[in-house]
């Protein structure tokens, strides 16, 4: 544990000091949303690599939490902070409501409903235009504050935002080290076994359902207040999609993988836009590749390569002499 | 020797060079080049580049040269709020055209406002430019122009009762407020309010229940495909009274798809681009919509849209600002503001301090589909 909490202290110090280096800009502001990606990996992670729970409406309970927020602040004069605490307890009932029988499913049954879900939700804010705004969105929401401290430039958001995605980090870390973590793994290879060690693996797959969902959801509220503007196209089934991919290519069951996946599916078309039209080329390009050579993700994949490179290295000076 | 003398000869020119060029007038865009939205985005990449090129062949805007900063949003909200923030912050552009969509200029709004940069959108919902923002402009008309359009014809007519077939997307939905709004200003009578989902492939549901209702006439509001789908419907029921399409399907592919036999007698207000071939000679846009369709033919082999016309004006509209008042943001800003009489694609605006669109009811002409073709109403 002890070695756990350097690693998470040194990895906390490495994204604190970030904005010194980068020095504000348009980069700081990608970066505020890699943190939102992270916390949203990080949520997706636990189900999906942990429990082994397959997700394909995350972008919903991020939806959800966004237009809570938003309605309950910018509609009804709610306190941000107030709103944003009351949709995570709403969208954890939610969650706990519908996870009991949604994960009775498994494989590709609980791939389609959770699709179905997120379908669902996206048409309500689509349709429910008196109170959602409908497809051309939901404008005027205020921004968060602590007393006199208002998170309005990037730096503030990046500050509060990365801190709230440490905090969640650690909480994962914390629960994957702990005795349900273990649980969770347990059901990932067997839920049968897991049962028969007397595993309550239902309730524990519902509890990491809502705890997943509570996350999304509170990341949700961070963007509305950040960008002050939810439309529904940014919650769509396409998103679900996009953080499957983070997840995936960051390494299923890597905390800090989620992160790396959330940072790069971010960040690599930021980059790629050199390529000017063939950027969407290079990116699929890239994900094949890594998803070929890389199937563990990339925390796993970085350490294979650097195990190589330790044994090629001497090779190589002994071929020189 | 000869090397450090070459070096330096180079370096001579160079610097003499830099001093010659004036500093370029950096103007950002954000469209939808790839994603969703591509059929506004490309055209409108392509005009602005086109646009710019001649400019600059003409020598520029008070010898300034114009340098485009053009990104793809994709369509996406987030990143057009991301891309947004790198124009301001990065490439230090003094004025902001795009982005495509109501959706991403509504969220990327707040920012240039903070940041006190011109935003000249492309995108039509109402929501951009009412309430006005001294820092918010748009260069497509308002619906409820179109809207008012088809009903001050529909009323010449003698047609009180209404249906309204709207589709369910940003387009749909604020054409459905703005219509529901006119009709209960000019006392008429909304009989029938039905929906379709953009992918829908089958309205005659709606279809029957709105003939149910007995209106005079119907008004569908969307953009391709849907309206096509409920303009076969129509004829494949049989429903006899008028058919109104909103200026979201004033293209050739609307009726294309449509088939011409079951579009024939549709009527709809469509941009003058629509009809460049067919206005008067003596409009005062008939010229500047055959050169922008003759020079958007050669460049990309087919023929000018309305969307790109709207990045079309954005840019005429900063280029004639700066040259009235001066090429920083708050000169553009003001400049805007005091736009007069300046003819464009998509009509001929007129600002104000409480008006930044610019647009009246002349932006369009009220045309019945006869034949396959466009035919103005007179």
């Amino acid at each position: 544990m002890r070695r756990e909490l350097i690693k998470f202290a040194l990895f906390a110090a490495v994204v604190l000091t970030v904005p010194a280096v980068v020095k504000g800009g348009y980069l700081l502001n990608v970066l505020v949303f890699v943190g939102i990606n992270t916390m949203l990996a990080v949520a997706l992670n636990l189900l999906l690599g942990f429990a082994g729970q397959i997700s394909l409406g995350q972008a919903a309970f991020y939806g959800l939490g966004a237009y809570l927020s938003g309605i309950l602040t910018a509609t009804h004069g709610w306190n941000p902070w107030l709103a944003l605490f009351a949709a995570a307890a709403a969208v954890g009932l939610l969650a706990f409501a519908i996870g009991f029988p949604i994960l009775k499913l498994k494989g590709h049954y609980l791939a389609m409903a959770t699709l179905g879900f997120g379908i669902i939700v996206y048409i309500v804010f689509n349709e429910y235009v008196d109170v959602t705004g409908g497809p051309s969105g939901f404008p005027g929401i205020p921004g968060l504050q602590i007393g006199d401290l208002r998170f309005d430039s990037d730096l503030k958001s990046y500050y509060l935002i990365w801190t709230t995605a440490l905090l969640i980090m650690l909480l994962a870390v914390n629960l994957t080290r702990s005795r349900i973590g273990r649980a969770l793994r347990a059901i990932h290879d067997s839920e049968v076994a897991a049962r028969v060690l007397g595993v309550n693996a239902r309730l524990l797959k519902v509890q990491v359902f809502a705890c997943s969902a509570v996350i999304s959801c509170i990341a949700g509220s961070l963007y509305a207040h950040t960008v002050t503007f939810i439309s529904p196209s940014t919650f769509g089934f396409h998103f679900s999609v996009e953080l499957l991919t983070m997840v995936i290519i960051g390494g299923l069951g890597s905390i800090y993988g989620s992160c790396l996946g959330a940072a790069l599916l971010t960040l690599l078309p930021e980059f790629l836009r050199t390529f000017q039209d063939y950027d969407i080329v290079v990116y699929g390009l890239l994900l094949i590749v890594m998803t070929m050579f890389m199937p563990g993700g990339l925390v796993q994949g970085a350490a294979t390569v650097w195990r190589l490179a330790l044994r090629l290295l001497p090779a190589k000076g002994r071929g020189d002499a | 020797m000869r090397k450090l003398a070459m070096v330096w000869m180079v370096l001579c020119l160079v610097l003499s060079a830099g001093t010659v060029l004036a500093e370029p007038l950096r103007i950002g865009a954000l469209f939808s080049i790839t994603g969703p939205a591509a059929f506004l985005g490309e055209p409108e990449k392509n005009t602005l580049e086109m646009l710019v090129k001649e400019i600059n062949a003409k020598g520029g805007v008070k010898g300034q040269p114009v340098e485009a900063v053009i990104y793809d949003t994709t369509g996406d909200p987030t990143k057009a709020v991301q891309l947004a923030t790198k124009l301001i912050k990065d490439d230090k552009v003094v004025a902001i055209i795009g982005p495509s969509t109501t959706g991403e200029t509504m969220a990327v709004k707040p920012i240039t406002e903070k940041e006190q940069i011109p935003l000249i959108s492309c995108a039509a919902g109402i929501k951009i430019t009412d309430p006005v923002n001294p820092w918010t402009f748009k260069t497509p008309a308002n619906d409820h122009i179109a809207g008012e359009k088809i009903l001050n014809y529909a009323v010449g007519k003698g047609q009180k009762k209404f249906a309204l077939l709207t589709v369910s997307d940003g387009f749909g939905s604020s054409g459905r407020e703005q219509l529901k709004g006119l009709l209960a200003k000019k006392g008429l009578e909304l009989v029938a309010d039905e929906t379709f989902g953009p992918k829908d492939t089958d309205m005659t549901a709606q279809l029957t229940k709105i003939r149910a209702a007995g209106p005079d006439a119907i008004i569908c509001w969307g953009t391709n495909p849907g309206p096509a789908v409920v303009t076969r419907n129509v004829k494949q029921l049989g429903i006899k009274i008028p058919l109104y399409m909103s200026h979201g399907v004033a293209s050739k592919k609307y009726i294309e798809l449509a088939t011409p036999e079951a579009a024939e007698g549709v009527m709809l207000p469509a941009g003058k681009l629509t009809v460049f071939d067919k206005i008067k000679e003596s409009d005062p846009q008939a010229r500047l919509l055959k050169e922008y369709d003759a020079a958007y033919r050669k460049t990309f082999g087919v023929e000018a849209s309305t969307f790109g016309g709207y990045a079309y004006d954005a840019l005429q509209l900063i280029v004639a600002a700066v040259q009235k008042n001066g090429a920083s943001s708050d000169q553009i800003r003001s400049g805007l503001e005091q736009t007069s009489k300046v003819v464009g694609v998509s009509g001929v605006f007129t600002m104000s301090a409480g008006d930044h669109n610019g647009l009246d009811l002349s932006a369009f002409e009220m045309v019945r589909i006869t034949a396959g073709d466009w035919a103005i109403i007179q």
